[in-house]
């Protein structure tokens, strides 16, 4: 390319990239004519385009003995599609300098695309991922390869304490729920090209669908960037879910392996999106082991013992009870007292609640870092997918600072007496002595 | 609302251009510490980041990991600042924080709403001269830093292939040390040797400031000159040069670990950019990568993963900025029913082929096409665009260059692309290094079940 088309191209960037933005985020929401829910925000700033398409079709609704189906069928949606072939789809895209990212977790099934904005240029994108969605080709060969790769990274993963560790986890949280289930090589080997047709054909709809657009389009480029994607889709209908988990009976499970490091995780199932209780554990946390280097478990395990390098705990809400847990990292030698640690670290939050400092100071850090979770299109659009998705209010954001401001520390202890019953809580640990 | 500017807007007022190509905007206080302010205005926050001239290259024999150390050390307080208090101030201003230690540098960062950036420069002037290094809080973190190394390194097979091949690969060069060090190394480290570290390497003429985000430079200079300005500037030891010598012959390693899958790594020592104008094969060879390895059906993914099924994955990593010497590694992991002699074969035979036939004009056209874009996209994250400016500077290379550097990667031609493919892969400076997985109970593997292939 010639330099002064490129030093043309910079200057243009320096001049986007120098306007200012208006504060805050204006979700534009609506439903296509088939049913999908959208969501936009006009991000004008740069010259470029982020859309994502979350379908309610996560591990979750895997039918039993075939885990592993709904990745398999995410990942095989990019790998052909209508007129175009896995290599035609990946060149085609790099030729425009757009990607294709997304995958699967329990509840989600995501596809993303990530373009330049202008009109020739996002066409591109955009027609590969409108089919990825709607047609794709589930080629028999294709499908072999993947599920040889896949079984192999899970055999691969059944060697890693870490991952060891979050298996069973989730199977000893959930053991009714799907949840608890987990793709393994045999269930893999058994899923055949009928499952994955049948599996898109069910999940991939409109009905089922959240469409998410940032950047540089209008409102009415936004609207017929929607239709086209949903109008492609099958009409479908909300999927039932199954019956939500319940809190088991706590315990320990340990398994052996030979790291020098343990690895260790306690929790339960906690609580699910949209729950009332969400800002007062969301603050309460900060506090007990969610607020970095300045949590209570941190203090303790970390700072005043050396017992581990990373030390958390969190609640992650999901579309049916999601877990609490806490996680740390401990020579192998020192995990039964890091554990009791641990404990008793949690009984005395549970006991005491929040101090008014620790309560204050919790409150400054998730109210001020406030913009810090917006402050780029991706995290915007990783924000506004999820409100889509799980169909939060759309006021969500712009509530969300009164709403960490307003906890109080007695709604944080309620909140914990109701959600983390000791009792019920599991620990998990893979080469602890 | 807000109407963007056309292209034409900007190709009919040059003025315009002249402004915006200022910023990034700089200013060196007296002490000889650079400032560095990347205006962007998308949001109300700011990033903030101390890089130091510094890092485990600089250490010595029987010490390493000690840059890292200190790394972790920096936040254990100052007289005015309690052990841990750093954090609390960065977090009760909304902000959060770390840091990162590499082989070439040491950098500290808050990402921050914007108006707190003069409370950021308070505390990390303050610890940039007046570090408490006590003894106390040191045996404390050394463990945590033990720990950091048993999870990163001794419990992943990969990271310790990587290890143990980067000591062989080199010789003398001291990248052939890990940066968290050994764990011996830790063992017998003191306080004492942070503390001289610190006393060494922490001063203003040896740390460049970088901010980007919704900031006003003039300001940013004056507070700048506010927190940074009374520190005392202090001459550096000389730095002496260290060159690996030429390496003459193929060497290999096997590492045993607890694993189920075989891994390969090739790595070829290779050239770095020096000189911006002069230099070219750096920028030829980050072309040959992106050709191998920069898309879904890139050549390496397309032929040995998707077509031949010689390999469940394949990747090629090349950095071409470093103030040591460069590397680039070709590394996979064989599919089923084939060995690591084969995914080598085929590795080879990729880079063979290049050399040999070349690379067709739309293959390059697609690798210039993604760069382009990912110019733009680099602009969404601003973490990365300080993070940019901060990584090209402590490779020796002006931030200012960044664009004609991808004016030197647009000009990359084909046959440049041909030609480094033939002279940077003999086996001459080559290292192997493979992965060969053992059971985690210890008791001999199962033999393997017959594949199809």
């Amino acid at each position: 390319m010639k330099r002064a088309m490129i030093r043309l191209f910079f200057s243009v960037l320096a001049l986007l990239a120098a306007l200012p933005a208006t504060a805050g985020v204006v979700i534009e929401h609506w439903h296509t004519a088939a049913g999908a829910r959208v969501q936009f925000v006009a991000s004008r700033g740069l010259p470029m385009l982020d859309v994502q398409v979350d379908f309610a079709a996560g591990s979750m609704f895997d039918p039993a003995g075939k885990s592993g189906l709904a990745a398999l069928t995410r990942a095989l949606l990019d790998l052909g599609a209508a007129s175009r072939d896995e290599t035609a789809i990946a060149e085609e895209l790099a030729d425009v300098g757009a990607h294709l990212g997304g995958g699967a977790d329990t509840d989600r099934a995501s596809v993303s695309l990530r373009t330049l904005s202008a009109p020739e240029k996002r066409a591109v994108g955009l027609d590969i991922l409108r089919a990825a969605l709607a047609q794709p080709r589930f080629e028999a060969s294709i499908l072999e390869r993947e599920k040889e790769r896949t079984s192999a990274a899970l055999k691969e993963a059944m060697t890693r304490p870490h991952s060891i560790a979050g298996k069973a986890f989730w199977a000893a949280l959930y053991p009714e729920h799907p949840y608890g289930r987990q793709a393994t090589p045999e269930s893999i080997a058994a899923l055949g090209r009928d499952d994955l047709t049948a599996f898109h054909a069910r999940y991939y709809t409109a009905a089922n669908a959240s469409i998410t657009l940032i950047g540089d389009l209008s409102r009415a480029e936004a609207e017929q960037i929607a239709e086209q994607i949903s109008a492609r889709l099958p009409p479908g209908a909300p999927q039932p879910l199954p019956p939500p988990p319940a809190v088991g009976s706590g315990g320990v499970t340990a398994i052996a392996h030979p790291a020098t490091q343990a690895h260790i995780l306690i929790g339960l199932p906690a609580i699910e999106r949209g729950h009332p209780d969400f800002f007062p554990l969301l603050v309460g946390n900060y506090t007990l082991g969610g607020g970095g280097f300045v949590s209570r478990l941190m203090k303790e395990v970390r700072d005043k013992r050396g017992f581990a390098y990373s030390v958390y705990s969190y609640f992650s809400p999901l579309k049916q009870t999601g877990p609490f847990q806490i996680g740390l990292q401990t020579k192998r030698s020192q995990a039964r007292e890091a554990i009791a640690l641990s404990r008793e670290v949690l009984a005395r939050f549970l006991a005491e609640g929040p101090s008014e400092e620790e309560l204050a100071a919790a409150k400054a850090n998730l109210t001020g870092s406030f913009p810090l979770r917006l402050d780029s299109n991706r995290k915007i659009l990783d924000n506004v997918a999820v409100i889509g998705f799980y169909g939060l209010p759309l006021d969500y954001l712009d509530r969300y600072q009164e709403r960490v401001a307003a906890v109080t520390a007695a709604e944080v202890k309620a909140a914990f007496a109701r959600h983390v019953q000791p009792a019920a809580l599991r620990t998990v640990t893979v080469a602890a002595d | 609302m807000r109407m963007r500017p056309r292209l034409l807007t900007a190709l009919l007022c040059p003025w315009l251009i002249g402004a915006a190509l200022a910023n990034p905007f700089e200013t060196t206080l007296d002490n000889g510490l650079r400032i560095i302010v990347k205006e962007d205005r998308r949001a109300p926050t700011a990033v903030h980041m101390v890089w130091y001239r510094i890092g485990s290259m600089d250490e010595v024999d029987g010490a390493s990991g000690v840059a890292h150390v200190l790394e972790h050390m920096m936040f254990k307080g100052t007289p005015t600042v309690g052990p841990g208090e750093f954090n609390q101030r960065v977090a009760a201003a909304g902000g959060r924080d770390n840091a990162f230690t590499s082989r070439d540098y040491t950098a500290y960062f808050q990402q921050i709403p914007k108006e707190k950036l003069g409370e950021m420069m308070h505390l990390e002037a303050d610890r940039m001269r007046h570090l408490t290094v006590d003894a106390k809080e040191f045996a404390q973190e050394i463990k945590v830093v033990m720990e950091e190394r048993r999870m990163r390194t001794d419990d992943n097979p990969e990271a310790k292939l990587f290890e143990q091949m980067n000591a062989v690969a080199l010789q003398t060069h001291p990248y052939r040390r890990p940066i968290i060090g050994w764990m011996n190394d830790l063992e017998n480290m003191s306080a004492a040797d942070a503390k001289a570290w610190y006393d060494t390497w922490y001063v203003p003429n040896n740390a460049y400031v970088v901010i980007s985000g919704d900031v006003d430079h003039q300001e940013v200079f004056a507070l700048a000159k506010t927190h940074y300005g009374p520190l005392a500037a202090r001459p550096l030891p000389p730095r002496k040069q260290q060159v690996e010598p030429r390496q003459e012959g193929p060497r290999r390693i096997t590492v045993k670990a607890p694993a189920e899958l075989p891994t390969l790594i090739m790595a070829y020592k290779a050239p770095v950019l020096r000189d911006i104008e002069k230099d070219s094969d750096p920028y030829a060879l980050q072309m040959l990568a992106a050709i191998l390895d920069g898309h879904d059906a890139a050549r390496f993914n397309k032929k040995l993963v998707r077509e031949e099924k010689v390999a469940l994955a394949a990747g090629i990593e090349y950095d071409n900025t470093a103030r040591g010497p460069g590397m680039l590694y070709l590394h996979g992991t064989p599919a089923a029913g084939k060995t690591v002699a084969d995914l080598e074969a085929a590795l080879r035979g990729e880079i063979e082929r290049v050399r040999r036939d070349g690379v067709s004009a739309a293959e390059l056209k697609r690798a210039k096409a993604q760069l382009l874009a990912s110019e733009v996209y680099k602009l969404d994250s601003m973490f990365g665009q300080a993070m940019e400016i901060g990584q090209i500077e402590s490779a020796g290379l002006p931030y200012r260059q960044l664009g004609r550097m991808l004016e030197k990667l647009q000009a990359v031609s084909a046959a440049d692309v041909q030609a480094v493919a033939g002279k940077y892969f003999a086996d001459d400076a080559l290292t192997v290094g493979v992965l060969d997985p053992q059971p985690l109970d210890g008791k001999p593997r199962r033999p393997a079940i017959p594949t199809r292939h």
